[in-house]
């Protein structure tokens, strides 16, 4: 069971009452009728599934009810960090040395 | 290769059994193949067999970073069905149950192939309707399939509460007659040792590292045990895809999640065909052994981690002893996960890549096992001829640029 700290609500909660929401910091096209095919494929479907450090949206579903960010490693689970939207994450693969 | 028999039981019974021929090798690499398979699972080992047996070619190595078939392969819940819903899965799907009617005699290996029949439980009006449907549907495509009534599931399963208090009542079920299970490590080593046998290089410990390409085409991969070079290269890792498609800069469209299974202590026979429910997210079987082969959904959230949050497990106990109230004080053994490659439409992909000789088998997700002769069977033919099979062809990468997404969520969503 994840134990996840809130950013909004600034308390750790238990991972029932959240849900995740995928990949973060994917921005909806700003210009949508100029993309081409590819471009709306890479953004609706592609992603980046990292075996490591990944940057990922989470719901407070039964809480505040709010997304926010999370930084967490993909196979050891371990949660790096949570952020608000719109904020960027402080640690990084680069950073971490992960592949 | 040795024939296996009953005579050959009794035969080596007088030798104490002590005299079995190794059921493959163990080769040093070769500094060249012709098809490397990344990956020794199911798919993968079916791949190089039918490589071998169907297309001539025999230098092939299937590359395993572990063991064969200790990946997905060894962690399913082993539910064989075709009953999907659009043409194009139910194709697929039924091309491999076709191949599983036969598989034990043609591998010389017993696979403990059981066509139980299938059930999939009906709670709600929609529920029926989705299921009318599907059965139709299968029906058209020429796969067996019935819709049954309450009395008619409560016949067949006798210990399913199908009472009217029930917190979600059964209103009927489909039934698929010549679905079932199999003997999942069975399929594995059954492919390995037929494949070793036609001179397919089995190298387990090895992983794959990254594959070097020039020109736009694959030229080999780089391994624990050094460079091997390939004219083709062909991935079929599963969980691990788009770390693979990440050596040669590509993305998939892919999410790789935790899947959790349990087995319960070993029971006298109760439960003789396999029931699943979407509606309340469970779904289970009894293995040969006696015990009690129980799924649950996917944990949300990516992990590689071969495991998962223990509420998923408590919510597929609770949906289960909802459906069997008389399990309710049976014992669970053992719990594990597994990585699954999920797609956003439910569906594998069987398909070229913009690299030349760099094939992708992956996405199969919840439910690859089922497709596993059938995955090998088609994806050989698209390596071999460098042209995908009539039956891979829709399931091409390229669908997603396309839109032509084969949405199988009813069919594939919970039930796999
Ligand atoms: C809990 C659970 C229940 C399931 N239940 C069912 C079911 O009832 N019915 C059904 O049809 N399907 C089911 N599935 C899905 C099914 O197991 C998979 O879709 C299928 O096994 C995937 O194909 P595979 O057998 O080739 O994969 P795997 O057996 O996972 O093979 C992939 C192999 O690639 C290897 N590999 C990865 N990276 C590398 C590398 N870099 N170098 C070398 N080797 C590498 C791995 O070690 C692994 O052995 C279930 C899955 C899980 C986890
Ligand atoms: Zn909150």
């Amino acid at each position: 069971m994840l134990h996840i700290h809130c950013p909004y609500c600034e308390e750790m909660r238990e991972e029932e009452e959240f849900s995740p929401a995928g990949q973060a910091h994917i921005q909806r096209p700003l210009n949508p009728e100029e993309l081409s095919d590819e471009q709306w494929a890479r953004y609706l479907f592609f992603r980046k599934n990292p075996r490591g450090l990944h940057h990922e949206l989470w719901l407070h579903a039964h809480g505040c009810r709010k997304y926010f960010n999370m930084t967490r490693n993909s196979v050891t689970y371990q949660i790096m960090e949570t952020y608000k939207m719109g904020a960027k994450p402080s640690i990084t693969a680069s950073e971490e040395g992960q592949s | 290769m040795q024939q296996y028999s009953g005579f050959g039981l009794l035969k080596h019974s007088l030798s104490y059994h002590e005299n079995w021929q190794r059921v493959w090798s163990n080769p040093t690499p070769k500094k060249h193949y012709d098809v490397v398979i990344i990956g020794g699972g199911g798919h993968g080992l079916a791949t190089a067999y039918y490589l071998a047996k169907e297309h001539g070619i025999t230098n092939i190595a299937v590359i395993e970073k572990g063991y064969l078939g200790g990946g997905n392969t060894a962690r399913n819940t082993t539910i064989v069905r075709s009953n999907y819903l659009w043409d194009e899965a139910s194709h697929l799907y039924e091309h491999s149950l076709k191949l599983w009617e036969g598989l034990a005699q043609e591998l010389n290996y017993n696979l403990m192939f059981s066509q139980r029949g299938v059930l999939n439980l009906g709670h709600t009006l929609q529920d029926m309707r989705d299921i009318e449907r599907r059965v139709n549907a299968n029906r058209l495509n020429g796969i067996d399939g019935e819709v049954l009534t309450t009395a008619q599931v409560q016949e067949m399963v006798p210990i399913l509460d199908c009472s009217k208090g029930a917190r979600y009542p059964v209103m009927g079920a489909s039934w698929q007659a010549r679905a079932g299970t199999a003997r999942h490590d069975a399929v594995a080593w059954g492919y390995a040792r037929a494949a070793d046998a036609l001179g397919v290089d089995l190298l387990q410990q090895t992983e794959v590292t990254g594959i070097r390409r020039k020109d736009g085409a694959v030229e080999g991969v780089e391994t624990t045990r050094g460079f091997i070079s390939a004219g083709k290269v062909a991935c079929v890792a599963a969980g691990n895809s788009s770390v693979i498609a990440k050596m040669v800069g590509m993305e998939l469209p892919l999410e790789s999640h935790p899947l959790q299974a349990m087995v319960s202590e070993p029971l006298k026979p109760i439960l003789d065909t396999v029931v699943m429910s979407n509606h309340v997210h469970g779904y289970v079987s009894q293995s040969d052994k006696g015990d009690l082969v129980i799924g649950a959904g996917i944990d949300g959230y990516v992990g590689y981690g071969q495991r998962g949050s223990f509420n998923v497990v408590e919510h597929t106990i609770a949906a289960i002893i909802e459906m069997f109230p008389i399990f309710s004080r049976v014992r669970l053994n053992r719990a594990w996960g597994g990585i699954v490659d999920t797609c956003p439409d439910a569906c594998p992909i069987i398909s070229k890549t913009h690299i030349k000789g760099l094939y992708f088998n992956c996405g199969w997700g919840t439910g690859g096992f089922k497709a596993t002769p059938g995955a090998g069977h088609v994806f050989a033919h698209t390596i071999a001829h460098d042209d995908p099979h009539p039956l891979a062809k829709p399931f091409s990468i390229d669908r997603f640029t396309s839109g032509e997404l084969i949405d199988e969520h009813g069919a594939a969503g919970v039930a796999h």
